[in-house]
């Protein structure tokens, strides 16, 4: 395994190992490009994940103090857990659903598709559908994901059947157990899925793809990528010139370090990117790195999401078996006439007793929740997950008074809804509610937002230096050799979960970055 | 369809055998059937016995569950003790939240509030304490240290952790048999 020097100012250093920073790596390593990530998190192996909802969150999550503000209720039922999100290596790879569906093409135009909505600061991407599809079929391959390069799609478990047969009376048409980056069948050294039911959790199976073992160890195996744990990133520095020259983070002990780089690649999600330009400012980038624009932080989005959770007469189990793998895409369309812009999906979704008590609706007490709690066997669930619109003034700044254990401001995440965030959620519930009610649910719940899982475009890609942070390729307009590899690039969000055009444009940046490299651009 | 056995799945053999020292009486008398005696609350250190009972009344009056007997909420709200003892400002939140319960109820209804008849006199009582930090304390503490009782779980139909028994793959993932044909 490599262990490359602090002055080695050779390396590209990468800072996250999630989708994003986690694939890079591994592509770069793979083009014989020296790597060097650095990860906040621990290291902790698939064996060590536990089934056991509040335990893994202790393990698994990132919870160092953030601040929030805003309508959002989150805000209100948990200030200071705005996202949740994993501090390890393999980033939110450790803890996602798994779910791996492609952007529509109108859904990289939302400008055009769309028009002018007030309040929203909608812009085109760069890019295309057509100029993404190979990076998302190399993706696709890279991850295993189902119903793509012949694998066959999961089976359906207690809690998709209850969802499908709803669908179906409802007369949608596009139900089927997902496009999952998880194993239906053994494939790329990976078992096939044992329906554990903990994705959330780490999955112990190793079915689901993470970048903490199958890109990271690749990436290693080359010689060329060394993963540093425990390692934050506070501050990144620069050269009279104004590129980038390395990075100073905190180690293991606490102990400052500086690793310089030829270039550096920020991909530690869309709340901390922005926080670590913001903290980098300096004389020369007073409003923080590569923020010329004034939009570093801005336009934070979260998707609109919600749950819709149905008790039925007879028993459910919705526990059991994989946590996502099942889908109602009919909604996924632009179909103003429905008195929104943009679409949403409906997923399978299920939590365990523990987190069902804290998440169905936050501080409600009483009977008539414990009649819902008890009702939990009973019980199926979907996700409710949508394009939310891009707002300026939804914004990750540095809080003016928290700071972190190593003296840097910490976090502030602002966020309220959009009126068509309202309405597509309004309209989600509703329809969340028909599919069980169309096989006799007695009740259903309309379950408000957890804290954010997709968290993007707080450093967006634009065509023009003025709109937004980073071009085409995630480089920063105002900084060559710094990079953007996470999903705080995103111009904006689709209807669809992220990862799966993260991990694509990771790949695309890859070969980006090395090409630039070779030709000395960078 | 696997319906999930309610009992607990922990042995009460494991109770009475060695584990004493840390399994408390209510544990014990729980397994054995006996019921929860009054002496829970007595090797309180820092809090009273009267105020961790009520502090038990009040949790099953927030999260009412006819199905759990008290020991369950005396382990949900017991931990109080040791954190009132080791800060004297979650002791005096504690002490003082449940001396204004008490005495509201005293003025409503002549009585503490664990002798107020009917829940839904109690509950009353609780709802003009809602936005305080005393009931929002106790209650968000209570959401996690009730419902994350592994013992709970199987009354809730939930199994737990499943990669040790190799999933679900064999056990019921996709056994559900009342759905209408699609």
């Amino acid at each position: 395994m490599a262990k490359f020097d602090l002055n080695d100012s050779g390396v590209v250093v990468i800072v996250g190992s999630g989708a994003g920073g986690g694939t890079l790596g591994n592509e770069l390593a793979q083009k014989g490009v020296k790597v060097v990530i650095l990860e906040a998190g621990s290291r902790i192996e698939l064996q060590d994940f536990v089934n056991d909802e509040w335990e893994s969150f202790t393990q698994l999550a990132w919870s160092d103090m953030r601040t929030t503000s805003g309508s959002w209720r989150v805000a209100k039922d948990f200030p200071n857990l705005p996202a949740w999100i994993v501090k390890a290596v393999g980033g939110s790879t450790t803890h996602w659903a798994g779910a791996s569906l492609r952007f529509d093409e109108h859904e990289f135009k939302v400008k055009s598709a769309y028009g002018d909505i007030a309040g929203a600061n909608l812009l085109d991407w760069p890019i295309t559908l057509a100029e993404m599809e190979p990076w998302y079929t190399k993706a696709e391959d890279k991850m295993g994901v189902t119903r793509t390069n012949g694998i066959a799609g999961l089976p359906g478990n207690n809690n998709f059947k209850v969802m499908e047969a709803g669908a179906k009376k409802l007369g949608y048409k596009t139900v089927h157990t997902g496009n999952m980056a998880i194993n239906s069948e053994p494939r790329d050294g990976r078992g096939a899925c044992q329906q554990i039911g903990f994705c959330f959790q780490g999955c112990k199976s190793g079915a689901k793809w993470s970048t903490l073992y199958t890109e990271i160890p690749r990436g290693e195996a080359t010689g060329n990528l060394e993963v540093r744990p425990n390692s934050m990133v506070i501050k990144i520095e620069h050269d009279a010139s104004g590129k980038v020259t390395g990075v100073v983070y905190a180690d293991e002990s606490g102990a400052m370090q500086r690793q310089k780089a030829r270039v550096v690649a920020v991909a530690g999600n869309s709340i901390e990117s922005p926080r670590l330009l913001l903290n980098s400012a300096s004389n020369m980038f007073p409003n923080g790195l590569a923020n010329s624009s004034g939009q570093v932080g801005r336009n934070y989005m979260r998707h609109m999401t919600g749950s819709v959770y149905a008790a039925f007469e007879k028993s459910v189990h919705m526990y059991r078996g994989t946590t996502m793998a099942g889908i109602i895409r009919d909604e996924s369309k632009n179909d103003p006439k429905r008195g929104f812009v943009g679409g949403y999906e409906m997923e399978t979704l299920s939590i365990g007793v523990p987190f069902m008590a804290a998440f169905l609706n936050p501080g409600a007490w009483g009977r008539s929740f414990t009649s819902a709690m008890e009702s939990y066997p009973r019980m199926a669930g979907m996700w409710l997950v949508g394009e939310d619109m891009p707002q300026e003034t939804n914004r990750i700044t540095l809080d003016p008074k928290a700071k972190d254990k190593f003296g840097m401001p910490v976090a502030s995440v602002h966020f309220d809804d959009h009126p068509n965030d309202v309405a597509m959620r309004n309209h989600a519930y509703k329809q969340g509610a028909a599919v069980y009610e169309a096989v006799g649910a007695t009740v259903t719940y309309p379950t408000p937002p957890y804290p954010s899982t997709h968290n993007l475009g707080t450093n967006r890609m634009s065509e023009k230096p003025k709109d937004g942070v980073v071009n085409k390729f995630g480089q920063t307009h105002d900084v060559k050799n710094l990079f953007i590899s996470d999903g705080s690039q995103f111009t904006s969000g689709a209807a669809c979960n992220p990862t799966l055009t993260i991990v694509s444009l990771a790949i695309r940046q890859a070969d980006h970055i090395a090409g630039a490299m070779q030709r000395k651009e960078i | 369809m696997r319906e999930v056995d309610r009992r607990s799945k922990y042995d009460r053999r494991v109770f009475l055998k060695g584990a004493a020292t840390t399994v408390p009486a209510v544990a014990i008398a729980t397994s054995t059937g006996l019921g929860v005696s009054d002496a829970w609350a007595d090797d309180a250190s820092t809090l009273t016995p009267a105020t961790l009972k009520t502090l038990v009344k009040m949790a099953r009056d927030i999260y009412p569950h006819d199905f759990l007997g008290d020991s369950y909420y005396i382990t949900a709200v017991k931990p109080w003790d040791g954190k009132a003892a080791k800060d004297p400002a979650v002791k005096s939140l504690i002490n003082d939240g449940v001396a204004q319960l008490d005495q509201a109820a005293n003025e409503r209804h002549k009585v503490p509030y664990v002798q107020v008849s009917w829940e839904n006199d109690r509950v009353a009582l609780l709802q003009r304490i809602e936005q305080t930090p005393f009931f929002q304390k106790v209650r968000g503490d209570l959401v996690v240290s009730l419902y994350n009782q592994k013992e709970v779980w199987p009354k809730f139909g939930y199994e737990g952790s499943s990669a040790e028994h190799g999933g679900y793959i064999k056990r019921g993932f996709a056994d559900i048999d009342w759905l209408p044909k699609a």
